[in-house]
């Protein structure tokens, strides 16, 4: 049984399902690299001491995955990182976990994330930040920052997390694994607590595509119990997983490789042009007009809608519950006392916009750019069949390094955030590393409910590459 | 411009305490950030609709028919009092 973690998630359930081991040494072999490594990242708020095992069958069967702590798990404490939700013991299944269970995964543990999932470093959690597999003194990236870090650092084959501005891609990019958000709706939000529910999508951290397909699969598809869920029948995202770009009209926005982009990224990008271009991709640059003002748009959208949703954490059925003797006095301190700075600030921005005398000026206003934002990707794949773009900016940057300054921090969300805006499916894929070792992420952004386009692209790039097959660490490990 | 009065004024909009420390460092940053918010101004959205995320904007009912619940004591776990049946809390209504 040595060097499972080095397997693809596909290859370690059929490799169980021809008898090499049992379903309980697979899942202790990863208990042990959990306990024996995550001290040094802390991916992992609570590893369960018995993994919870899925009893029913797939090509994912008894494959180890954990769970970003904002997404409900039954008997389970889900805290979304904040002390406010301290002893809240989740009451019922996300419909993505029953999913898993249904599709006979074990269930690892719950991981680290920034607090609500405001953050693009996981430095806001109540827990501590995690540290990045490749360089511990640096940032997973976030808000889903502890499930990126464990499949980096092979803790687990399988991760899930939250995509609200880039959640999934922006740590997928920083930690050098593929970190997939499909088209708003595609994945039921029922069980996971919302932070911007116009934006907020579910999805998975995988090491490559194939594993990703096959996770989509279980994953994708439309659910009664959420309202937003859409009404499209999900295709078999494994019949993507085809080596051929021949013909494909790839996309590269000007607004997204200009200033501001880290050379280092943009050699790792122009790298992935010349080996698409080279298997009969056709490449054109398009403009994506109204980029600037993505970032202000989604703050105001994204703040409004967090506002509200995160009323209902006011001490009364759950969590956290301060003393006093009036209502307004459980809510106010309750809250003072069990939201975290991030968390008041978007609170407050949000609060401040949807006001009455602002709300016209600034969330209505931000509505409507969304519109604008959304036409220059209509317009743009009218040419073009899916977009190229960098993830994000830099590589992983220095803990603490951003702490200071919010907006730019905000700032670094600049490639992920149309997407959730859009309602596009987005994802990261690793194409190289920096001069000092740490991941550089590409994106791929496609037609909403194209996945497959996007898998096809990447599945091909994989076939081509090793990238993505690197581990960080030691050698002897 | 956001001083301690817009703040404190959101403070009681949000039901979220702050202490005076804070009041002072977050009208600093929500000043900043509304500031580059601003830049929203720049573009003429006379005759464009708001557009709230979904792809269809179908109304999404279900039948009113009863469905199972996560049965009470469960809910009341969570609770941090409970008395009889009820989540308790201090006195509404003097």
């Amino acid at each position: 049984m040595k060097d499972l973690h080095t397997c693809s998630a596909t290859d370690l359930s059929l490799r169980l399902s021809k008898g090499e081991y049992s379903a309980d040494d697979l899942a202790g072999y990863f208990s042990g690299r959990i306990s024996s490594l995550d001290n040094e990242y802390k991916s992992f708020v609570s590893a369960f001491d018995a993994p919870l095992k899925g009893d029913g069958s797939s090509a994912l069967a008894g494959v180890p995955i954990a769970i970003k702590d904002n997404i409900c798990i039954r008997g389970k404490e889900t805290t979304c990182a904040s002390r406010i939700l301290k002893g809240h013991y989740s009451v019922y299944d996300a419909t993505v976990i029953s999913r898993l269970k249904q599709a006979g995964l074990v269930l690892m543990g719950i991981t680290n994330m920034d607090e609500f999932a405001f953050g693009s470093s996981t430095e806001s959690s109540c827990y501590g930040p995690t540290r990045n597999p490749w360089n511990i003194e640096c940032v997973p990236g976030g808000s889903s920052g502890g499930s990126a870090a464990a499949v980096a650092a092979r803790l687990v084959p399988l991760a899930l997390g939250s995509d609200t501005g880039g959640s999934i891609r922006q740590p997928a990019s920083f930690c050098g694994v593929v970190g997939f958000k499909p088209t708003y709706g595609r994945i039921s939000r029922f069980g996971l607590v919302a932070f911007g529910s116009s934006l907020d999508q579910i999805g998975p951290f995988t090491t490559n595509f194939k594993d990703c397909a096959h996770l989509l699969n279980i994953l994708c598809g439309y659910d009664p119990a959420d309202s937003t869920s859409a009404r499209v029948k999900a295709p078999d995202f494994t019949a993507a997983l085809i080596k051929d770009v021949k013909g494909l009209r790839l996309g590269l926005p000007r607004e997204y490789f200009k200033q501001g982009l880290d050379p280092e990224v943009k050699a790792g990008l122009d790298e992935v042009i010349k080996i698409l271009k080279d298997q009969g991709a056709k490449t054109k640059e398009i403009s994506l007009p109204r980029t600037e003002y993505a970032v202000a748009t989604y703050y105001i959208v994204a703040c409004s809608e967090a506002s509200s949703n995160l009323q209902r954490f006011d001490g009364i059925k759950y969590g956290l519950r301060e003393k006093a003797d009036n209502l307004m006095d459980l809510y106010t301190r309750t809250k003072g006392a069990g939201f975290g700075d991030e968390v008041k600030r978007r609170i407050f921005l949000g609060t401040y916009s949807l006001s009455s005398g602002y709300y016209d000026a600034y969330y209505l206003r931000a509505l409507k750019v969304r519109t604008l934002i959304k036409q220059d990707f209509e317009n743009a794949f009218k040419e073009v069949d899916v977009i190229l773009t960098p993830t994000s900016p830099t590589t992983a940057f220095r803990l603490g390094e951003k702490l200071d300054d919010p907006l730019s921090m905000y700032l670094s969300d600049i490639y992920t955030i149309s997407a959730n805006l859009a309602g596009l499916p987005g994802v990261s894929f690793p194409c190289g590393f920096d001069s000092g070792g740490l991941p550089i992420g590409a994106q791929l952004l496609g037609k909403p409910f194209d996945e497959e386009t996007m898998i096809r692209v990447g599945h091909t790039y994989q076939s081509l590459t090793d990238y993505h097959t690197r581990v960080p660490g030691k050698k002897d490990e | 411009m956001i001083d301690k009065k817009v703040v404190e004024y959101i403070s009681k909009l949000a039901r979220v305490e702050v202490s005076e420390e804070e009041k002072e460092f977050l009208g600093q940053q929500l000043s900043k950030i509304i500031g580059y918010i601003d830049k929203l101004g720049e573009l003429d959205v006379e005759e464009v609709t708001p557009y709230r995320g979904l792809f269809s904007e179908d109304n999404v009912l279900r039948s009113d028919e009863p469905a199972v619940s996560p049965a009470r004591q469960d809910i009341l776990k969570n609770a941090p009092q409970e008395s009889e049946g009820f989540f308790r809390i201090p006195k509404v209504i003097e």
